[in-house]
């Protein structure tokens, strides 16, 4: 039961949500039930079927609808009496600025992005409006309390480079299964079924070592007259024969490494079959491009099953032929989609047969999904119980209640004890450009990259800014805006396409950059250093962002580093993950596209006791010594099991 | 004993592509020599079939697979299942959200913990809940129920008439119905028809009754109990000899675990107990006799109660021979005077309690043994296990 003053807290509250989903509807639920009388609601995405198992607002009739607006709907049915404002659009809108937020008693945050996190992050620092977080996957949870200048904000601990994979892993030697999916998807699936012109590394693979005759031309094209069944038969033999076999020519790669068969059609038995029942349009009656589906064409049903190399074969075969027969107007235009039904299909069919040439297990389409489409695990439990939390913090912060303020974890497997554990927030980060006003360091070779690298690279994708405004000095190199003038907007065009070196106020070595975005009122300086030369594999970009840094994926190699600097858990760089004061083993926990450091257990207290000069040399010692490693990492995966203690990304920090 | 369970999937035709032929053979006490004969056997006799190809033999051997249903459908999730329960699939696997899809639970009181809990398991796709709670709707029960609009008719209907239409309203595929009458009053043949049962708002004597006759069956029903006061909340949890799955090091191992029922885990001397338990534990022991002597229903305390419930403390705590101090005056005033419900901790409650049902029933992952609970003024959900080390445990 709450309390008088709780009550009155409550009543009071004008209340924003970020998020309308998994944990936005039982937030929602929550909030009205508790008492609260004024709640807004934004969310852009509409109702899907894989949603209602645990978004329970949301009814089979609902899909298609606002998820924003269904929710205020569902709610106002058993709470009528109070007032629930809806807005079916994306927080980082414009019409969401600073003075948006400014109205509010406190933000709660449903999301599942990083992107949006961290602009709400950002309005909420720059309105000074609180921001309870939370984020869910599986079993666990976490709720975190982010009010400027008491606790750190959402972005003083440094989140996870999303997972990539080195080129030639991918092209020449997969170990995973998650390498053959990405070959499946962002290679063979684009260069079939995609924008044929984008570089892709299929192509260069295909073609390097076959100057000769026969491959010298596309073979991706389809010869005019070409029977279907032909060129797709043409194209498996290809992919999983012909360049497995100019891979093997390469000795060197081989060494150490099991050697790939090539898998040819003529060597898979009962294919033949597959011209028996291609009779397509006897089983679609829909016109529905997504309801089209190799499994259905060939009687396959469950999506559960492992299929054989010869089912594997024969799906590949059918989806490829149904993508020219049946949405041949998408070629040359699709980019893949987990929930197209016949583009899992091909993907999962071609993943499997690539694994068969590696040794490599295979699995049934449902796993394959969930790993082609990064989806999130989620039930309902855990989201009731982090709305339940979020509630809790959310009461607390109305009533100013600073000192009780936790962030709280929701674990699989107890520790000590505990299934909830409750921490205390850290202290704000000093080094967090988002938060404080240390400047960040780019390395960058000033004769070679564009302002448009430095522009998509860093700001927008490193930075998650918006409507970015790049200053040196007095002097504007770049803005974004709707009310530019003509003649400004075609000269940041023109900055856009010269090298930094060459800008109208050339940037060096020692420049010191300010880039601003108006509608995150964020603003940030950056001092650029001049370096030569980049590893085309390790920094892909040509250019690296320190002094806040994101955490590097390879757990072994941070707790490396922090023992290298001999950092303790009082004075250690809040950058780096720390070995934590707890005995027990501590779990880091995934939300969404990113982890939270629930191992990293600073308190306020001793974060006050480190000096700051301190906390700054740690850190420069680390960033220098924390290269990029190769990412072919054993843990840093989703992945797929039927057991549930596996099922979620776990690390332990010991 | 145990059951091995087979299931032969034969082969599609590719003259027809929706023919396809499940066959399920139970078989008691086989080993496994005979089995591989019989497989060996079915396999040659199906090579006789040209037509029909083999695709697979799986088999899966367990104690927690419910008596097998003979014919072609409920074995393997249907399309729907699949698309509605694709992400939760992804936690636990299908095997679980089959087993689930077969277990039939049953709730008595249906105050907002248990109806976050219904809510829960609902969506989670169980075989079929049963509601018991004949009170009618209250004004205060209304306005922290989201089953129940106020718009509703809810005149001469009871608590669990109205959720009903509510909870089946959230998953088609659930059959959600009432059964009405007096917890105590239904006799071991009634629990039979259930997996687990959860009661909530009951007496001390109730929770040990019903607690006693799922005991008594030869079949194994989990038994919770969960109640919530002021901004705390209880879970009790009875699997009685409980065999499960969990991964260790990426192998599945099986693991063993006994609990005491309610009536030996509170007979429990509490200085003989672990030091450091939850407060929670000995304040809510402390209330629940209080509410029996004065023969109150469960939550039917206030302010003017406090006196005597301190008093009651001592007696019990020199009885014990245990230091009062565990049991602070401002908790027992706490759950005397909060008799309401605090949604928020009625959602965590009630999705604790979700998850553990659904451990039970799908039988992988550590269960909760035997206690939780949860305090909104510290924020932490604590797992306590008040078992006898003498008897197992």
């Amino acid at each position: 039961m709450a309390t008088k003053q709780q009550l009155s807290a409550i009543k009071g509250a004008k209340v924003l949500m970020v998020g309308a989903g998994g944990i936005g509807c039982e937030l929602l639920k929550t909030l009205a039930l508790s008492g609260f009388q004024d709640i807004h609601i934004i969310d852009m995405d509409t109702i899907e079927v894989s949603n209602l198992n645990r978004q329970f607002l949301f009814r089979q009739s609902h899909v298609g609808q606002s998820k924003a607006k269904v929710a205020r709907d569902a709610v106002l049915k058993f709470s009528p009496q109070i007032s629930i404002t809806s807005y079916h659009a994306n927080v980082k809108d414009p019409d969401f600025n600073v003075d948006f937020f400014k109205q509010f008693n406190v933000v709660l945050n449903g999301l599942d992005n990083l992107d949006a996190r961290r602009h709400v992050n950002r309005l909420c620092l720059a309105a000074a409006v609180p921001l309870v977080e939370s984020g869910t996957t599986g079993f666990l949870g976490q709720v975190t309390v982010h009010m400027k200048g008491k606790t750190e904000c959402y972005e003083c601990q440094p989140k996870p480079a999303p997972k990539t994979y080195p080129v030639c892993t991918i092209t020449s030697t997969p170990s995973k299964f998650v390498h053959c999916i990405v070959w499946a998807k962002d290679l063979l699936f684009t260069k079939m079924f995609g924008d044929k012109n984008q570089e892709n590394d299929l192509n260069v693979r295909s073609s390097d070592a076959s100057s000769s005759s026969e491959h010298a031309e596309d073979v991706f094209e389809r010869k005019t007259d070409e029977d279907i069944e032909q060129y797709g038969k043409r194209i498996y033999d290809h992919v999983f024969g012909y360049n497995i076999e100019v891979a093997l020519t390469n000795e060197e790669t081989w060494k150490n490494r099991n050697r790939p068969r090539p898998i040819y059609i003529r060597d898979v038995p009962s294919t033949e079959l597959i011209q028996e029942n291609g009779n397509v349009d006897k089983i679609f009656v829909a016109d529905d491009p997504l309801s089209v589906s190799a499994m259905a064409s060939l009687g396959l049903k469950n999506p559960q099953d492992v299929w054989s190399l010869m089912e594997n074969s024969r799906i590949f075969l059918e989806a490829l032929k149904l993508f020219f027969v049946k949405r041949e107007k998408e070629i040359g235009r699709l980019t893949f989609d987990k929930d197209d039904q016949l583009a899992v299909e091909f993907v999962t069919a071609a993943a499997n047969i690539r694994a068969v040439s590696f040794g490599i297990p295979f699995h049934s389409l449902f796993e394959a999904k969930g790993i082609a489409g990064n989806i999130v695990h989620a039930v309902a439990t855990t989201n009731a119980i982090i709305s339940g939390l979020i509630v809790i913090e959310a009461i607390k912060v109305l009533q100013n209640d600073a000192s009780n303020y936790r962030m709280t974890y929701c674990l699989e497997h107890p520790s000590k004890k505990m299934l909830l554990m409750p921490v205390e927030p850290f202290e704000p980060n000093k080094s967090c450009y988002v938060c404080s006003e240390t400047p960040l360091l780019l390395e960058v070779n000033t004769y070679r990259s564009k302002l448009r690298d430095f522009v998509e690279k860093i700001v927008k994708a490193k930075l998650g800014m918006n409507f970015p405004l790049i200053m040196h000095g007095s002097a504007l190199l770049y803005e974004v805006g709707d009310d530019l003038e003509e003649d400004m907007a075609a000269n940041y065009a023109a900055n856009l396409d010269k090298v930094l070196s060459e800008l109208p106020s050339p940037v060096t070595g020692g420049t010191i950059l300010t880039v601003e975005d108006l509608q995150q009122e964020l603003s940030c300086n950056i001092n650029i250093k001049h370096r030569e030369e980049f590893d085309e594999e390790k920094e892909p970009d040509g250019m690296i962002l320190s002094g806040w840094m994101q955490a590097p994926p390879k757990e072994k190699e941070n707790n490396k580093i922090s023992s290298d600097n001999g950092a303790s858990t009082s004075n250690a760089s809040p950058a780096v993950p720390l070995e934590t004061e707890e005995d027990n083993e501590i779990e880091i926990v995934l939300t969404g596209a990113e982890n939270v450091a629930a191992g990293n257990k600073r308190k306020l207290s001793d974060i006050s006791n480190a000096a700051t000069s301190d906390l700054c040399s740690v850190a420069d010692k680390t960033n220098s010594k924390n290269k990029p490693e190769e990412l072919d990492d054993d843990d840093d995966l989703v992945m797929l099991d039927d057991g549930n203690s596996n099922t979620s990304k776990k690390k332990r920090l010991r | 004993m145990f059951m091995l369970e087979f299931n032969i999937s034969l082969g599609r035709t590719y003259l027809d592509r929706k023919f396809k032929l499940g066959l399920y053979v139970l078989s008691l006490g086989w080993t496994l020599r005979p089995i591989t004969k019989f497989t060996k056997f079915l396999k040659l006799l199906l090579e006789g079939f040209s037509f029909l190809r083999l695709y697979s033999i799986s088999l899966t051997r367990s104690e927690l697979v419910p008596p097998l249903k003979l014919g072609m459908d409920g074995e393997e999730l249907t399309e729907q299942e699949t698309a509605l329960y694709d992400r939760q699939i992804r936690v636990w696997g299908a095997d679980a959200q089959r087993r689930l899809s077969k277990s039939h639970i049953l709730v008595s009181g249906l105050k907002g913990t248990v109806v976050e809990f219904c809510k829960n398991i609902v969506l989670a796709g169980v075989g079929s809940l049963t509601l018991n709670d004949d009170h009618p709707v209250t004004e205060e029960a209304l306005s922290v129920n989201f089953l129940i609009a106020p718009d509703d008719n809810v005149a001469g209907r009871s608590l669990a008439e109205l959720c009903c239409d509510s909870l089946k309203d959230f998953n088609p595929m659930v059959r959600v119905s009432v059964e009405k009458g007096d917890l105590s009053s239904f006799g071991g043949d009634f629990y039979d028809k259930f997996d687990v049962v959860v009661v909530s708002c009951c007496s001390l004597a109730t929770k040990k009754l019903i607690n006693e006759k799922c005991r008594k069956l030869s079949k194994r029903i989990a038994f919770y109990t969960v109640d919530c006061r002021d901004s705390c909340g209880e879970i009790f949890v009875d699997l009685q000899d409980y065999t499960y799955s969990k991964k260790k090091n990426d192998e599945t191992i099986e693991s063993q675990l006994q609990y005491p029922s309610f009536e030996e885990a509170i007979a429990i001397p509490w200085r003989s107990l672990p030091r450091r338990v939850s407060k929670l534990y000995f304040a809510m022991r402390v209330i629940e006799r209080f509410e029996e002597a004065e023969g109150r229903n469960p939550g039917e305390t206030s302010i003017a109660d406090l006196p005597n419930v301190l008093k009651l403390r001592k007696e019990l705590c020199e009885a014990q021979s245990f230091n009062e101090s565990q049991i602070p005056d401002s908790l027992l005033e706490r759950l005397v005077v909060g008799i309401r419900e605090f949604p928020p901790v009625c959602a965590i409650i009630g999705g604790i309690l979700g998850q553990e049902v659904i451990k039970a029933i799908s039988g992988k992952g550590d269960p909760l043994k035997n206690f939780f609970f949860f305090d909104a003024m510290d924020g932490k959900g604590i797992i306590e296990d008040i078992a006898n080390t003498n008897t197992g445990g």
